[in-house]
């Protein structure tokens, strides 16, 4: 179906692709892995025509292909599922199919034909199995649902290959799950897919081949049974990572350091109750909508709760602002670091000084210390091992996505945290920094803190965590011990039904 | 994809010193760097002064350009607020009926004519501490509106433009109010003085924003409001705070007004509006919040003062002048637009 040859691009004279070359059949699905930075995003925009190959030749269905934009792609019948969603919320799902061209009336009036779009709709949605009507606005949807959505504009404009970027990040269990049987179903139909993902599970699972691209060059192309996670990982990063995370060499106290209480918020959380220790990481599962995130907002005062108490060191501050929370010793590194973690405007200094501000000005009149504030930043970047090429004046909008979590936890490392929440802390990010910020955690839980971490990861929970709660329905439904760490073990409970495959 | 694309910057950033660069013509270097100055307005002002001097009689005497202060000195305090407003992504269109409002109020209350103090020793004070107080209630009204009930600024602040507005006009049943005490008066014959108050306001900004707790947090809640919260700054506290500010200036910017002018006028600064946006956005900040600075505003607001009493001196309409300035303060959004795609390729 695609077959690359020799793909060759450099920027200003760095080479960022060497010679790649492989090739996916029609019904094939061929992974493709790799660290932050190692190509993968270049090749794909050569393929989808937004750049240009310096070198080597790309043939789709045996004849020379090359895209001069991304509407040839789009013409030769490519289609591109990305991470962050290309939906139009404000529209309906019949609309976001058909953008690119609406079926008219007469091809000489602007008028839609809005009951042929209904049907085509209906039928492209029966084939991804998604029991909307046409008319349903995209913002109604869940991610999952969404993922589906992008899937079934890929088959309006009669993709025969599709690339997924990452299309698994943002979605539950079971929603994954689901988007996996219709990709087999695709495969069935032979449409070749390009699977582009950090979850090596799932490439393992899902790919016919894998190529793993290594600062630019393919570190090795090979059918996946010839694969493990362990020779994909030291393929990845060129060395072998004995341990993905990191060996733990503290242990938890029984001092508690947070206490929640009966809480409970109407539709949201119900009668929450648990302790956290000090140096202890707790782990939360559970699936997406089950009331985690919530949790965590309540208990940084950024959601009201409307019964129970939230004690830090005893001291109740269930009423407290956020603010108040953070200067107690309270921090929360949120699941959507672009929308809440960061200002992708301002520079790296002022995204780490941020939540600190307050100690380092004069109470009365707000002066701000430069000197300590520059002091400040400098020791916590190299703490948290920021890469050395990005200065402290530097916008956080141009730094990659580990980089940027690095700057999320540096902003609230520089408080020293008593309880530091961590809500999904390693989404998005490559194996390296993964595996750096499990370091970090790790050392945070060493000084003492207590650590609240929230995943939908469960491979990461039972790697990280003393022990684990599992949420279903805002409440907590189970409290697993490490003696029962076990990945189905804790799905079922999150599930309760008992029906995981 | 914006995951990956931490090598491509790397390699811009080492394309800077490639010969490619340092081939260009010298002439064109030095025109990039002063087009992405930070002093890009100020020099703006230099180079239209010394390039209309020449031609505009009067233009460069000492006495016109003591007007040109004069003119721009009240409109320079009612910008700095604004500029405030705008770093948080917000917006205040009340300023000018603020100033309106301040004005008749002060006169109404020290006017040796028709005052309710009328040569009273307090009249002059108690008529400062009320233009003061009518710019902080209504900043704090606008600020109630955008915080506690969520109103979007541009609607509540030019709902309370149009309320303040009529309001003055009603109170002195459109009339303008003379025979000011001398006292008063003085605050804006007196040059200096009048430089001084507003120098004063502007540093007090000017240090604020640039070296406080309080400016850091402006410009948090204006790049990422949601970021600020999580991260521990009162969002809604200061921003009903900033617009109270903001009230606060247009009230200080009402006493030069009415002072310059001798009269409490229902209908001052009603033509203003634009330009003190005007000012603000040549000054470089964005009307999208996070990005703005006080140094920009005075330099845009001497910009525009400028162009406006070059203008006069050349005869022209009321009209064609504003017809100019539109089209400069577009020419500045296209401006920012550009230097925000070079300064992002680099």
């Amino acid at each position: 179906m695609i077959e690359f040859s020799h793909i060759e691009k450099s920027f200003f004279g760095v080479k960022v692709l060497k010679e790649v070359s492989f090739t996916a059949k029609p019904g094939q699905t061929v992974g493709i892995v790799g660290e932050n930075g190692a190509g993968k995003s270049t090749l794909m925009n050569i393929l989808g025509g937004n750049l240009r190959a310096d070198a080597g030749l790309m043939r789709l269905k045996g004849q020379p292909y090359a895209p001069a934009s991304s509407g040839d792609a789009e013409r030769a019948g490519i289609a591109f599922i990305h991470q962050e969603l290309n939906l139009f919320a404000n529209l309906s799902i019949a609309e976001n199919l058909f953008l690119r061209g609406f079926p008219r009336n007469r091809t000489w009036l602007p008028f839609i034909n809005r009951r042929q779009m209904s049907e085509r709709t209906r039928k492209l949605l029966r084939e991804v199995d998604l029991a909307h009507s046409p008319d349903t606005l995209v913002e109604r949807l869940s991610a999952g649902e969404r993922q589906l959505v992008e899937i079934a504009k890929a088959l309006a404009l009669d993709a025969r290959l599709i690339i997924l970027d990452e299309p698994t990040t943002s979605l539950t269990a079971r929603e994954t799950e689901r988007l996996f049987a219709i990709m087999a179903r695709l495969r069935q139909r032979g449409i070749s897919m390009l699977y582009i993902s950090h979850s090596l599970g799932h490439v393992l699972q899902l790919c016919d081949e894998i190529v793993v691209l290594r600062d630019g060059a393919v570190a090795a192309y090979e059918p996946t049974p010839q694969f493990t996670m362990d020779r994909l990982v030291s393929l990845m990063v060129g060395r072998a990572i004995t341990q993905l995370f990191p060996a733990r060499e503290s242990k938890a106290t029984d001092q508690v350091v947070l206490e929640v209480h009966g809480v409970s918020q109407p539709g949201v959380v119900r009668d929450i109750t648990f302790q956290l220790h000090r140096g202890e990481i707790l782990g939360v599962s559970g699936l997406m909508g089950a009331g985690r995130s919530e949790l965590a907002r309540i208990v940084f005062g950024l959601d009201p709760c409307a019964v129970g108490d939230i004690r830090l060191n005893a001291e109740s501050i269930s009423r407290l602002p956020p603010g108040e929370r953070i200067r107690r010793g309270l921090a929360f590194l949120t699941e959507d670091r672009r929308a809440e973690g960061l200002c992708l405007e301002a520079s790296i200094a002022d995204n780490v000084t941020l939540a600190a501000l307050r100690d380092l000005t004069r109470p009365a009149v707000g002066w701000l210390d430069r000197p300590k504030a520059r002091a400040e930043v400098n020791r916590i970047r190299d703490a948290v091992k920021l890469t050395a090429a990005a200065r402290n004046e530097q916008a956080v909008k141009t730094l990659s996505g580990g980089n940027q979590q690095k700057v999320v936890l540096a902003k609230w490392l520089l408080n020293e945290p008593k309880v530091f929440i961590l809500d999904e802390p390693t989404r998005g990010i490559d194996i390296g920094a993964k595996h750096e910020i499990y370091r970090l955690i790790h050392e945070l839980a060493a000084r003492g803190a207590g650590v609240l971490m929230i995943s939908s990861e469960v491979e990461e929970l039972i790697g990280m965590c003393d022990r684990i709660i599992v949420m279903r329905r805002g409440r907590i439904h189970d409290t697993i011990m490490p003696r029962e760490f076990d990945r189905e073990r804790i799905l079922r409970s999150a599930l309760h039904d008992g029906a995981l495959a | 994809m914006g995951r990956e694309r931490e090598p491509e910057v790397k390699a811009m950033s080492a394309a800077e010193s490639s010969p490619a660069r340092t081939e260009a013509p010298v002439a064109l270097r030095l025109l990039r760097r002063a087009f992405l100055s930070e002093h890009l307005v100020l020099g703006l002002c230099l180079v239209y002064f010394a390039a209309l001097a020449p031609f505009t009689p009067g233009f460069a005497s000492w006495s016109n350009l003591q007007t040109v202060l004069a003119y721009a000195l009240p409109i320079l305090v009612v910008s700095v607020g604004l500029t405030l407003v705008l770093i948080i992504g917000g917006i205040d269109l009340s300023v000018t009926s603020i100033i309106a409002l301040a004005s008749v109020v002060g006169g109404k209350i020290m006017s040796g004519d028709e005052g309710w103090l009328a040569g009273h020793a307090l009249a002059v004070p108690v008529a400062l501490v009320a233009m003061l107080a009518v710019g902080f209630g209504i900043g704090a009204i606008n600020g109630l509106a955008v915080t506690a009930c969520r109103i979007p600024a541009f609607i509540a602040t030019l709902t309370t433009m149009m309320f303040i507005s009529g309001l003055a006009i009603w109170f002195t049943l459109s009339r303008k109010i003379g025979g000011l005490p001398s006292g008063f008066v003085m605050l804006g014959q007196q040059l200096w003085l009048a430089a001084a108050i507003a120098g004063i306001a502007t540093g007090i900004a000017y240090l604020a924003l640039a070296r406080t707790l309080y400016g850091k947090w402006l410009y948090a809640i204006g790049h990422n409001s949601r970021a600020a919260l999580v991260s521990g700054v009162p969002v809604a506290r200061v921003t009903f705070f900033t617009y109270v500010a903001s009230g606060l200036f247009a009230g200080l910017a009402a006493i030069l007004f009415t002072a310059a002018l001798e009269t409490g006028n229902p209908e001052m600064a009603r033509d203003n509006l634009l330009d003190v946006v005007g000012a603000v956005v040549i000054g470089g900040t964005s009307l999208y919040g996070g990005k703005g600075r006080v140094s920009g505003t005075v330099f845009g607001v001497l910009f525009l003062a400028l162009v406006d009493n070059s203008l006069n001196l050349l005869g022209l309409t009321f009209y064609t002048i504003t017809m100019v300035k539109g089209g400069l303060i577009l020419a500045a959004a296209l401006t920012d637009a550009l230097r925000n795609k070079l300064l992002a390729g680099r």
